[in-house]
């Protein structure tokens, strides 16, 4: 009870306290980092990267819109938020911009006008980014992206999510870390790594778990959550650290690979992921993209190697792996194949083994691995019921342009069948996720095919 | 009046293996290439699904993926003497339809040719004399040697993604691979695929009388891969269902699984299916193409695309009737011997031995289309043809590439085809029978030929494509003289039954059963002009800034599946291109 009333006690104050800064306290822009020469100017080709590696295109490009015209739909928890135009039009894009405005927008979430931007729009982590980067990025809209004129819907959320001004005093909780990139990483490239990881890759947004007020629960590598993982959308972002997590368990390259192509040994780029490897990472260098996978591997001290490139051999023999300790009774259950095994398992050997095996290793950048997939295992079961029912797609990339489809079984499986299969697949292998219901799949079956 | 499209550098004919193969290396050099396919889109998923695609009703005897025969097709007659009758239904062998072509439906085999293939009449003339070259035949050099071709062959096989085990890299001859293969550059891009049993039965047998058994060389994947161009294939899990089906697996090598991904991402390139092309447009002077004219199926009307280059890329058959209908050529006329176009259309002279065993089971739904292990001791290096008294040879194979149920239910001789009879039989023999199969070279005369019908036209008034046609005592005898040397081998395994099945002198070409789709000549190779229609590129002697691949441009069939020969050719036609045309457009010879 006491430490209720003090609960009740702080949040009157904070209530208080913060509804007076809202009367009294202007808003302010933050400082550059860094003061920059006004004469600076970015390298050629600069502030496209930047843009690749903030990746605006996932959000500000609605599907079949102009680039960069804004009106995509982004589901948030309060509603729907409409994506903006940041083409240079001067109307209905930010044409009229200064660049002070713009690194506003990116830093402190305001627009030019005082307005907040809803936090879908991941200032906490741009606000991270170098001087050089924004200017560039701003040169580059400035001059380079063709102006559209386009009206995007406007973003209506319902009360109290309408009122902006709320914002602010969520910045004050969220917006505790100083714009600038404070480097923690011992070697050249995890040092290049954390920064775009922190800053334009912006990870934490889905990769970090989200605190009771929905900020993000870890910004930088000094926090105790960063990237411990998230759920997005129904979506498991898994954890990008801890024994378990992808980047400990795979190499660097195989890393940096899944980064540059979707894909690797172990696993495919599916929903959000697969978009952010096909608008962004795939556009990267490939030091970038091992510099990411380098500080995210090494990120709690695990030793780090550096492969020189992403996938050079101009071609590429890759036996399939067998079954590991965890996998092997069910392997050799599976390829026993007596006929009393359970539904799910003989689900599994009918629709699914001529590809992932009766291993669940799958085989290397094609079938991914099953055993020990984050996807299959994650507390949200959502994508993989959607995945069972109607397929998924693996865009294709620079170095990997094949779209890797596989196909739904829909018609094929009843919410039963999916679920028994579903359940199997989070029990095999040493897998060891709660079961899957019809009506689990009912409901996505109901939602139809949008992810 | 026809509705003009905008000029590309260049257009494309047919968007199967050539086709895409001259599309994504020229779209490097930053030419705007537009491809044009008659047929529809299709890809992995979702039109080869699972369980779907496996349907043998729908594809393997109703031909689903196949060419119809009311859009196109050919009349046939065995001889001069006869009157070609339209092939209404197909049977003998099976176009392909749609992107991807024949390289969606096929069995995956992929072979090089023997370095004596490739210039069979200086290799007849050196070892025995031309006056062993019986009378009409047209026993001819390919323009192109094996060395010139081994690195296309090489590279050819690195893009499809083939499985195998070289017998000779560079000279050296290594155990367990083809000894009497030409030499290679380096051993296959994947390890060869896992061996079903009545491939080990025959490997022993082979083995035991002194033979040198090998894995067949499959554009099948043994292994995940990636290609040169970051394609991708899965390992295949033989399911069987590899000849007329699409491959939903990511297994088979296809222009899907090795190109077609990677070519629709060049911003320069485009395709348009539904588009048939119905002629390729000649300058006035006759010495240069000005593109093609097409059938947009969608409108319902013709199209006229301008273009630079022409490349005819489609089918051997209806690269040799456009080539006819446009004029890239004389036809060829057997009587005289002058003209080119139609020249040489050959086949494949194949039989083989099939043995039923009680008590052994081979499990025959375990398989693939490239499945088996072979020899080659009796092909065309191999055999002495002074003694033997024919020129060719063959390769021999067994292994299970499907046992699917309406097609292969091999049975006895004698066994009912129809009732209890019938049914008992196949209670006691599914399962029980394996083959070994010889796949033989088909020499070129001038009684098979292709020209233009007098009397059939197709829905566009066009005249349908003539062939003329039948099997000639050269290669009968070299097949008779496989049976029997097939036959004691056979034997040397005790199967409880054995039959054989060898077409003998004097056979008929039939066209109503399936026998092979390796249609070849008909625009083949020469050095000069006055043998063949293209040049070693490819080149139309006719009008340079044409070239037309494929299996057309066989001189005479060798003894192997064509694919590989087709992808070498291609590749080192497109080399061609880049590296000596495009900066001067001219008659490369």
């Amino acid at each position: 009870m006491k430490t209720f009333l003090r609960i009740i006690a702080g949040l009157a104050v904070l209530g208080v306290v913060a509804l007076l800064a809202f009367i009294f306290v202007p808003v302010q822009r933050s400082a550059p980092a860094t003061d920059l020469a006004a004469d600076w100017q970015p390298e050629p080709g600069q502030g496209e990267y930047v843009m690749h590696a903030s990746d605006c295109v996932a959000c500000h490009t609605a599907d079949g819109g102009e680039n960069m015209a804004g009106g995509r739909a982004i589901a948030s928890p309060m509603g729907t938020i409409w994506s903006t135009n940041i083409t240079p039009d001067k109307d209905t894009g930010i044409g009229n911009w200064s660049y002070a405005d713009f690194r506003g927008a990116m830093v402190d979430g305001v627009t030019p006008n005082g307005t907040h931007l809803y936090p879908a729009m991941p200032y906490e982590n741009y606000r991270l980014m170098s001087e050089e980067d924004l200017r560039a990025l701003y040169d580059y809209i400035m001059t380079e992206v063709p102006a559209v004129s386009n009206k995007v819907e406007e973003t209506k959320l319902s009360f109290p999510f309408n009122l902006r001004f709320g914002i602010r005093a969520w910045n004050w909780l969220a917006l505790t870390h100083e714009p600038g990139f404070t480097p923690t990483s011992s070697t050249e490239a995890e040092t290049r790594g954390q920064y775009l990881v922190e800053g334009p890759g912006h990870c934490a947004a889905c990769h970090s778990p989200r605190t009771a007020f929905m900020s993000q629960d870890g910004i930088t590598a000094s926090d105790e959550n960063f990237l411990t993982g998230g759920v997005i959308d129904g979506w498991n972002a898994p954890a990008l650290r801890g024994a378990d997590s992808a980047p400990q368990q795979w190499s660097t390259e195989e890393l940096a690979l899944y980064l540059a192509t979707g894909r690797n040994a172990h696993s495919a780029a599916n929903g959000e992921m697969g978009l952010v490897v096909e608008h962004s990472l795939q556009h990267l260098t490939d030091e970038d993209n091992i510099a990411m996978a380098a500080f995210l591997k090494g990120i709690d001290g695990a030793d780090v190697d550096l492969p020189d490139t992403i996938a050079a051999a101009d071609h590429r023999s890759m036996a399939p792996a067998p079954a590991d300790a965890a996998g092997e009774a069910t392997a050799k259950m599976l390829t026993e194949a007596s006929p009393d095994i359970s539904l799910g398992a003989r689900l599994y050997l009918d629709n699914c083994s001529a590809c992932h095996f009766v291993t669940g290793k799958g085989a290397p950048e094609i079938f991914p691995e099953l055993a020990h997939n984050a996807l299959v295992t994650g507390s949200e079961t959502k994508p993989l019921v959607s995945i069972i029912l109607n397929g998924a797609e693996v865009p294709g990339t620079a170095k990997r342009p094949m779209t890797l489809r596989m196909q739904g079984y829909a018609n094929r499986l009843s919410d039963d069948e999916v679920a028994e299969l579903a359940s199997f697949l989070r029990s095999a292998w040493g897998n060891d996720a709660s079961a899957v219901t019809a009506a689990d799949v009912a409901a996505v079956r109901a939602a139809g095919a949008s992810h | 009046m026809a509705r003009q499209e905008k000029k590309k550098d260049v257009v494309i004919v047919g968007l199967g293996w050539t086709g895409s193969i001259a599309g994504i290396e020229l779209c490097r050099e930053g030419l705007e290439i537009v491809a044009l396919e008659r047929g529809h889109d299709q890809s992995t998923v979702p039109n080869f699904e699972y369980p779907q695609q496996i349907d043998e009703l729908k594809y393997g005897v109703r031909l689903k993926m196949m060419q119809k025969p009311s859009q196109q097709t050919v009349t046939v007659r065995r001889n001069d003497g006869e009157t070609a009758l339209p092939y209404r239904s197909l049977g003998s062998f099976l176009p392909g339809n749609g992107v991807g072509g024949a390289g969606t439906h096929w069995n995956g085999l992929n072979w090089r040719p023997q370095p004596e293939e490739l210039r069979l009449r200086s290799y007849v003339a050196e070892n025995w004399g031309e006056e062993i070259i019986p009378e009409g035949m047209n026993l001819g050099d390919y323009p192109v040697s094996y060395d010139e071709m081994e690195p296309f062959f090489t590279h050819f096989e690195k893009v499809a993604g083939i499985s195998g085990k070289a017998g000779n890299v560079n000279g050296e001859i290594r155990e367990g691979g083809n000894p009497f293969e030409g030499w290679r550059s380096e051993d296959y891009p994947m390890p060869p695929t896992a061996t079903t049993y009545d491939s080990s039965k025959f490997q022993e047998a082979c083995l035991a009388a002194g033979y040198h058994p090998f894995p067949a060389p499959a554009g099948i994947a043994s292994t995940a891969y990636t290609n040169p161009y970051g394609m991708q294939m899965g390992p295949c899990n033989f399911c069987g269902f590899c000849e007329r089906y699409g491959c939903y697996q990511y297994s088979k090598s296809s222009p899907q699984t090795a190109i077609l991904d990677a070519l629709k991402m060049q911003p320069n390139f485009s395709y348009r299916t539904e588009s048939e092309v119905l002629r390729v447009e000649l300058a006035e002077d006759g010495k240069t193409a000005t593109g093609v004219t097409y059938w947009d199926h969608k409108a319902g009307e013709e199209v006229f695309q301008p273009a630079d280059i022409v490349i005819l890329s489609s089918y051997q058959l209806n690269n040799v009737h456009l080539m006819l209908l446009s004029g890239l050529g004389e036809a060829y006329n057997p009587l005289t011997g002058m003209g080119t176009l139609g020249k040489n259309y050959a086949y494949q002279m194949n039989g083989g031995v099939s043995m039923f065993f009680k008590d052994e089971n081979f499990n025959p739904f375990v398989g693939h289309g490239a499945n088996g292990m072979c020899i080659d001791d009796f092909s065309v290096n191999q055999n002495d043809f002074g003694a033997l008294g024919f020129i060719g040879g063959s390769y021999w194979r067994s292994g299970t590439f499907n046992g699917q149920p309406i097609r292969n239910m091999p049975l006895p001789k004698g066994t009912a085809s129809w009732g209890a009879g019938w049914k008992e039989g196949i209670g006691e023999w599914y399962g029980h029978a394996m083959s070994i199969g010889s796949h033989g070279s088909h020499m070129s005369y001038a009684n098979n030929h292709l020209d233009l019908d007098p009397t059939y036209k197709d829905k566009h008034g066009r005249p349908l494509m003539r062939m003329t046609f039948n099997w000639q005592d050269n290669d009968l005898r070299m097949n008779q003289y496989m049976k029997s040397q097939m036959e004691p081998l056979a034997a040397s395994m005790n199967p409880d039954v054995m039959q054989s099945g060898f077409k003998g002198i004097g056979a008929q070409y039939d066209v109503r059963p399936y026998q092979t789709t390796h249609n070849t000549g008909g625009h083949i190779m020469s050095a000069n002009p006055t043998e063949g229609a293209v040049n070693k590129f490819s080149q139309t002697w006719k009008a340079h800034n044409v070239f037309a691949m494929g299996a057309g441009n066989f001189v005479q069939n060798t003894q192997y599946n064509p694919t590989g020969l087709v992808g070498g050719l291609a590749y080192h036609t497109v080399h061609a291109i880049r590296t000596q045309y495009l900066s001067n457009p001219r008659p490369l010879v």
